[in-house]
């Protein structure tokens, strides 16, 4: 078949009686670095949280690997996985939150070592030795020891993505990471994911920096109403949107 | 009044007095802790999307609250034999005050859980915990910190509710000390001494979930 990294065919999801995606395609390839724009409520994040399960979806496939996320259909019938199959289908994409969400009971190394020693089974000298490295990797070797209390916002989400990346997913999910975070604290969190994605990472970004989603994609998907409304390279889709509403979107951005 | 206070007569049976006190505190201790077993299971049971869950523990709580603590004691003492079930008293005493504080300690933690954001859940199922890892991982340790202040004063009540124990002649505080006034009569001194070891070990009890409290402090 096909080696795409993530194919999404035909995606519906509704909450009750309202349809928030309606029919959605996309393809990744290892290493792509793929941005989701569009205004509030077009299903950016929905998508987003479809694709690791956070959301159930009624209609469509979406595979990662080639294996099918979420759901079996067995005899015609679609059938939902195991709780047990789809946490570890979970731990094939790592994600970042808008919030962080991090332990707040933990330290910046715990909260990295925890996936490591309860689903990756490693042992706790190798989980810390692996952890301190990508807390490192993105800055905080030193504050190892702290308490997400004890972090600002920049450093949390820093800390939060590190918990995500040394879980080795294949597929990174970044859900709006820089919303919530003070305009001075935004730039830190972009460069350690422009680091990651110039490292090769494949990662899929719902986000609101035009800029950003210029500079670090080389796809962009504008999403309108629960589909995709234009899909292409940065340069074109920015400087060349095809369809009125891209071209509305971006003249309201702070893109410019 | 005429009454000259004189404890000479307490104090040559304060060992007794302390005897009843190890009890109260050992059923204390092992009803809490089977309660506490209980109340957690329950407590996700109350907050459970399944009904099959939800609707037991709703109605465990229920019953069990809205029914007096001695009308309890009573029933599991002196009904549960009649129906084929025959325990001893201490036996007896540790079973009701365990389900009844189950059914206290059940809505204390069903409050504590309420309060953690959801996205800690969804941060564990991202990393691939499983709902039961993300229990015992995150959801549990975090609600306990949330409850200890309201925890502190349910044990403390718990605990002095281990005086109805003497209702079924449990050999615990309460009862040595109505022995020894019986004995005695030296009624006004024994119970402001049997008073006294509660008032003094209900606050060591607060002073020490304080010290957890402040301990488990999530650093912020």
């Amino acid at each position: 078949m096909t080696n795409n990294l993530l194919e999404i065919r035909d995606l519906h999801k509704s909450y009750g009686a309202v349809e928030v995606l309606k029919g959605v395609d996309c393809t990744m390839q290892q290493g792509d670095v793929v941005s989701i724009i569009g205004s509030s409520g077009s299903g950016k994040t929905t998508m987003l949280r479809c694709i690791n399960m956070l959301e159930e979806f009624q209609g469509g496939t979406i595979r990662i690997d080639g294996q099918a996320i979420g759901y079996d259909v067995v005899n015609g019938q679609r059938r939902r996985k195991s709780e047990r199959e789809i946490a570890r289908q979970r731990a094939l994409t790592g994600m970042a939150f808008q919030q962080f969400n991090l332990f707040p009971h933990m330290t910046a190394v715990a909260n990295v070592m925890l996936g490591l020693v309860k689903v990756k089974k490693m042992s706790r000298d190798e989980a810390r030795t692996l952890a301190e490295t990508w807390l490192d990797r993105v800055g905080l070797r030193e504050r190892a020891e702290h308490y997400p209390g004890q972090l600002s916002g920049g450093q949390q989400q820093r800390v939060a993505i590190a918990r995500a990346i040394a879980m080795n997913p294949k597929l990174m999910l970044f859900d709006e990471v820089t919303s919530a975070l003070d305009p001075e604290l935004v730039n830190e969190v972009l460069q350690v994911i422009k680091s990651l994605a110039q490292d090769g990472m494949s990662m899929l970004l719902v986000t609101h920096e035009m800029r950003f989603a210029y500079e670090v994609s080389n796809r962009v998907i504008f999403m309108n109403q629960g589909r995709i409304g234009e899909e292409g390279n940065p340069r074109e889709m920015f400087h060349k949107p095809q369809t009125e509403r891209l071209a509305e979107f971006l003249k309201s951005s702070t893109f410019n | 009044m005429n009454y000259t206070l004189n404890f000479s007569a307490v104090w040559r049976s304060f060992d007794l007095l302390l005897e009843g006190l190890a009890l109260s505190l050992a059923l204390a201790f092992a009803a809490i802790a089977i309660g506490c077993v209980v109340g957690l299971i329950t407590a996700f049971g109350l907050i459970s999307k399944n009904g099959f869950l939800r609707r037991p523990a709703g109605i465990y709580v229920t019953i069990i609250r809205n029914t007096p603590i001695l009308v309890l004691i009573l029933f599991t003492y002196f009904a549960l034999p009649q129906m084929g079930v025959r325990l001893g008293k201490i036996e007896s005493f540790i079973f009701t005050l365990a389900i009844y504080s189950g059914a206290y300690l059940a809505e204390v933690f069903r409050g504590g859980l309420l309060a953690i954001p959801p996205g800690l859940r969804e941060a564990g199922l991202a990393i691939g915990l499983t709902n039961m890892q993300i229990r015992t991982s995150i959801i549990t340790p975090l609600m306990l910190r949330n409850v200890l202040p309201s925890l502190g004063s349910t044990i403390i009540s718990l605990f002095k509710d281990t005086s109805l124990a003497a209702a079924i002649a449990v050999p615990e505080l309460t009862f040595e000390a109505r022995k020894i006034n019986v004995e005695t009569f030296r009624v006004i001194e024994t119970w402001i001494v049997a008073s006294c070891l509660y008032v003094a070990t209900c606050s060591i009890l607060a002073a020490l979930m304080r010290a957890v409290e402040r301990r488990l402090a999530i650093v912020r």
